[in-house]
């Protein structure tokens, strides 16, 4: 099981950072403070730029402009540090064959990965389907499994971009109390969703983006009861931003 | 019509000459297409994966290259063999050797090309993936040929079709020397020239079994493969 102290790599630090994609501003200016504690939750309508972040602070994309620090230091990207897609890739292996593949790469002895590949599928609920091709599990199987495979890198840091998009009701209970559980072994879960609900039953910390710039970042509680900014408000009342 | 059944009795009775002769095609095919997988899955694996300046020429000369007409493969490592020619010291003109050789210069472009399009897609599928386990540049090209493994079995084959049923290139560096350097499709060409159609025919029968059988082998690995692994 995972267990640690407050992240060293914390906090994450957006400093004025701009993506640029030819003439299109994903994400324009922007400055945030990520630290440890509860899960930090991006929420925005499609095309906000919630997805860009993640992969920005994952070290995938680099900024156009500005920079990315991780506990203050400049380049050091953390080996511990992990990214459940929106839509992951399972590789052309077993269930097991995938968790064993990540923790390969994440330079656990092969002796070990056998049984800490088990423990990960239990860990997220796949007990049994160890040896199941991991490209024919269902949908909320197989993002269980991304997850399993995200966690076998023993993450400081966990990212997820929308985990539950596109999982029925269940499935998306199954994830968040995952998500729950992780983040209660003190592993700093940052991650995105467009479902209101989700961020209310998960959220730490929240942080609106609109239009690739970010709007308002604000403790949940704070967030929900009293928004600042005309955008959130507008959001949380369920308003289309456009 | 007694062609055929004579044709059919050669086979049957395992005449022995028609059996050497499947032989070493099958061994001569069969070794082309080893050295010619080794070559070209790697140099596939790396067009799929590494930019570099002239990589779109390269490709276009590899898809081209399936086309080159086997003859004038044969004719270029005739060229190098011979006497005079540059390897004319290693003496390989006229044997086994040569017309793997020939073969597997053959094969390779094939093969290579068609693992470098199996293998950019999966590239395109995994890249995030592997770029979010901070996968190195040698394991992302084993885990990307490992798990391609299946589909590649689809190159292979392509491979080993061309080099079994190609005539040209080694009757021209083997020199179908009978007991020697004489194949299944050399046989068939020197004999239906000759019009000794029963042995045409008979070896005709034996080499399409053979790449039925392979074929039907291939498919059931690359099933059974699916199965296990998705």
């Amino acid at each position: 099981m995972i267990m640690r102290a407050p992240a060293s790599d914390l906090p994450l630090l957006f400093e004025g950072v701009a993506v640029v994609a030819g003439a299109v501003t994903i994400l324009d200016d922007l400055s945030l403070t990520i630290g440890a504690g509860a899960p930090t939750v991006l929420i925005g309508p499609n095309g906000s730029g919630k997805t860009t972040l993640l992969r920005a602070a994952m070290g995938l994309i680099p900024p156009t402009s500005g920079r990315v620090t991780w506990g203050g230091r400049e380049h050091a990207l953390p080996d511990r540090s992990a990214i459940m897609f929106q839509r992951p890739v399972m590789l052309r292996r077993s269930a097991a064959g995938n968790v064993r593949y990540a923790l390969a790469v994440a330079g656990v002895p092969r002796l070990e990965r056998r049984t800490r590949a088990n423990e990960l599928i239990a860990t997220v609920g796949l007990k049994g389907l160890e040896r199941r091709p991991a490209r024919r599990l269902s949908g909320g199987e197989q993002q269980r499994l991304s997850l399993a495979r995200a966690l076998a890198r023993d993450p400081a840091v966990l990212f997820l971009d929308e985990p539950t998009a596109s999982l029925d009701p269940a499935a998306t209970k199954a994830i968040e109390d995952l998500v729950r559980a992780i983040s209660g072994r003190g592993v700093k879960v940052v991650m995105s969703t467009h479902d209101l609900g989700q961020a209310r039953r998960l959220a730490g910390e929240v942080v609106l983006l609109h239009r690739g710039r970010l709007v308002e970042a604000a403790p949940a509680a704070d967030f929900f009861a009293h928004p600042r900014t005309e955008e959130g408000r507008r959001f949380i009342a369920g308003e289309l931003l456009v | 019509m007694t062609g055929d059944a004579s044709a059919l009795q050669l086979v049957l009775n395992g005449d022995p000459a028609l059996y050497a002769i499947v032989k070493l095609s099958l061994l001569m095919s069969l070794s082309a297409l080893l050295f010619a997988t080794l070559i070209a899955v790697p140099c596939g694996a790396f067009l799929a994966l590494v930019r570099f300046h002239g990589r779109e020429a390269v490709i276009v000369i590899l898809n081209a290259m399936m086309g080159v007409p086997p003859v004038v493969i044969g004719l270029a490592i005739f060229l190098l063999l011979s006497h005079s020619g540059p390897l004319g010291a290693w003496g390989l003109l006229f044997t086994p050797q040569a017309m793997v050789i020939a073969q597997t210069v053959m094969v390779t472009p094939i093969i290579a090309a068609l693992a470098r399009q199996t293998i950019e897609d999966l590239w395109m599928e995994y890249r995030e993936e592997l770029a979010a386990m901070s996968v190195g540049p040698s394991r992302r090209i084993i885990t990307l040929i490992w798990d391609a493994r299946f589909s590649l079995v689809t190159a292979l084959l392509a491979g080993f079709g061309r080099a079994a049923s190609e005539v040209g290139a080694i009757i021209i560096v083997g020199g179908n020397i009978e007991g020697f350097t004489r194949t299944m499709t050399t046989a068939i060409a020197l004999e239906t020239s000759k019009g000794d159609l029963p042995l045409a025919i008979g070896l005709g029968m034996i080499l399409i079994s053979i790449v039925i059988l392979i074929n039907a082998l291939a498919w059931g690995a690359r099933r059974l493969g699916e199965r296990y692994a998705g």
